[in-house]
C-alpha cells in the first residue's frame, strides 16, 4: 500500500515523461476527500468497547487502529456516518463541521 | 488513553483498497471491493468495464487500488478476463487470479453474452458482479437487476419499474459452473470467506454482491450497511452458494422473516409505492424464498 508521503499528484509536463504503457503509477492519496464532509465523526474513546465494527464498515479506510483504539483519519473521512450508525454502544457522534 | 483489551478484528488488517477514491459517501461498491481484495491478496488482476468502479479507482495515472486494473469495454468484462488469463498462462504464470469486476448493468444486461460464453467454456476466471440495482455511473437508469417498483430516471414515478429483478444466479447455475455465491457488504466475514473459497476453485466462478448505492436509491449514506443487512433478514437477497449448478447451500437460514416495508421506507426510490404495489413485491419475495428453500432441501 502506498504510504501517506506518496500523497502527491502526478502531472506530466510532456509526453516524454509518460510511461511507455498507460499504467497507474500513483495512489489517490493526493485527493483529500475529507473536504467533502459536512458532518464529522467524533469517537468518545472512554465508552469504546474495542469491537472493531467502525473500522470494519468504513467504506473509505478512514478509521485506523492506534494503541488498540479506533482513530479517524480526517484527511479522508467523507462523513458518511456509517461508523456512528453501526457502533453498538453509540460512542461515535456526528457533529457539524465548522469553517 | 490506554485499554487492557485488544481490538476485535474479524478481517485481516491488510488493505488493498486505498483512501482518496472517488466513491460517493457511504458507497456499498467501495466496501465490496475493500472486503473482496482482503481475501484475494496482491496477486490479482482486475478487469473492470465501464461502471462506477471505473471512476472510483481514480483518473490516470492514479489508482486507489494496489492491484493492477485493466479497464475494458462495457460489454467485455468476462472476455477480457479470459484473454488476460490466457496471456498469463502463456508466460507461465498460473498463480495470479484473474477477476472480472462489473456492475449489474455490465453483468445482467450488456455483458451477459460474454459472461455466458466464458462460463460455457468454464474459463478459469472469477467474475464478480457488485449489484447496486441500476446503471448508476451514467445517472440511475433501470437495468434488469432493478427490482419491481423502483424509481429510476428511465422508470419515473408514474411508470415505475414493472418487471421483477432478473434471476442471474439461476442463469449462472444453468451453466453448471463449479462455484457461485451471493454475498452482501453487511456480512463482510461471509463475503471474505466466499471470495477466498472462490479463489481456490478452478474454472468459472461467480460472486453476486449486494452493494447499496445511497445516491441512486435516494437513501441516507449512513443506512448503507443497514440496508445490506435488511435484505438478508427479509429474504429479498438471501445468502447462498451453488456448486456445479446443483448443490445449493443456504448460508443464513432466516427463521423470523421480516416484512419488506421497513426496508422500502428507508429509500426514496420506493417512496411512491401504494400498499397494493408493496403487496405485489412481498408476494414476489415470498415466492422466490420458497423456491430457494425447495432447491436447498432437494440438494
Ligand atoms: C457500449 C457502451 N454503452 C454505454 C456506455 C455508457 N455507460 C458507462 S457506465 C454505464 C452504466 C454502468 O452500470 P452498471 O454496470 O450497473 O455499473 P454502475 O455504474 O451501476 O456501478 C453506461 C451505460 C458505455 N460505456 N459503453
Ligand atoms: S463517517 Fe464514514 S468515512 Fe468517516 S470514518 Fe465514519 S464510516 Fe469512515
Ligand atoms: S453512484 Fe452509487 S455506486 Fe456509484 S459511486 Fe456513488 S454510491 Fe457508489
Ligand atoms: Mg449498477
Amino acid at each position: 500500500m502506498p504510504k501517506k508521503k506518496d500523497a502527491k499528484k502526478i502531472v506530466f509536463q510532456s509526453a516524454d515523461e509518460m510511461p511507455m504503457m498507460p499504467m497507474s503509477i500513483g495512489s489517490m492519496l493526493y485527493n483529500k476527500t475529507g473536504s467533502w464532509r459536512n458532518i464529522r465523526p467524533e469517537i468518545r474513546l472512554e465508552d469504546c468497547i474495542q469491537c472493531g465494527i467502525c473500522w470494519k464498515f468504513c467504506p473509505d479506510m478512514s478509521i485506523g487502529i492506534e494503541n488498540e483504539l479506533p482513530v479517524v483519519d480526517y484527511d479522508y473521512c467523507k462523513g458518511c456516518g456509517i461508523c456512528a450508525e453501526e457502533c453498538p454502544v453509540k460512542c461515535i457522534v456526528m457533529v457539524e463541521e465548522r469553517k | 488513553m490506554k485499554k487492557e483489551k485488544k481490538m476485535t478484528l474479524t478481517l485481516p488488517v491488510e488493505e488493498y483498497a486505498g483512501s482518496g477514491n472517488l466513491a460517493c459517501q457511504g458507497c456499498g461498491a467501495g466496501l465490496a471491493m475493500r472486503y473482496f481484495l482482503k481475501a484475494m491478496g496482491p496477486r490479482t488482476v482486475l478487469c473492470i468495464p465501464a461502471c462506477c468502479w471505473a471512476v472510483i479507482d481514480g483518473p490516470y495515472p492514479h489508482s486507489s487500488l494496489s492491484v493492477p486494473i485493466y479497464h475494458c469495454a462495457f460489454e467485455a468484462a468476462a472476455s477480457t478476463a479470459t484473454g488476460v488469463k490466457a496471456g498469463l498462462e502463456m508466460v507461465g504464470d498460473d498463480k495470479t487470479t484473474v477477476v472480472a469486476w462489473a456492475g449489474d448493468g455490465g453483468t445482467f444486461d450488456i455483458g451477459l453474452q460474454a459472461l455466458s460464453g466464458a462460463a460455457e467454456r468454464n474459463d478459469d476466471i472469477l467474475y464478480v458482479c457488485y449489484d447496486n440495482e441500476a446503471y448508476m455511473n451514467t445517472g440511475i437508469q433501470r437495468s434488469s437487476a432493478t427490482p419491481y417498483g423502483a424509481w429510476t430516471t428511465t422508470t419515473p414515478v408514474k411508470f415505475f419499474k414493472n418487471q421483477p429483478k432478473k434471476d442471474i444466479n439461476a442463469i449462472m447455475a444453468a451453466h453448471r459452473i463449479p462455484y457461485q455465491a451471493t454475498a452482501s457488504i453487511s456480512y463482510p466475514e461471509d463475503l471474505f470467506k466466499k471470495a477466498k473459497k472462490a479463489k481456490g476453485v478452478k474454472g468459472t466462478r461467480f460472486l453476486h454482491i449486494y452493494a447499496p448505492c445511497p445516491t441512486g436509491w435516494k437513501s441516507r449514506p449512513e443506512d448503507a450497511v443497514k440496508l445490506g443487512r435488511m435484505v438478508i433478514q427479509n429474504c429479498i437477497f438471501p445468502l447462498y452458494e451453488i456448486e456445479y449448478g446443483e448443490k445449493y447451500t443456504l448460508n443464513i437460514k432466516v427463521k423470523d422473516k421480516k416484512p419488506i416495508n421497513d426496508y422500502l421506507k428507508l429509500q426514496g426510490r420506493f417512496r411512491h409505492l401504494k400498499p397494493d404495489d408493496i403487496q405485489i413485491m412481498q408476494e414476489e419475495v415470498d415466492r422466490n424464498w420458497a423456491r430457494l428453500l425447495k432447491k436447498c432441501e432437494a440438494s
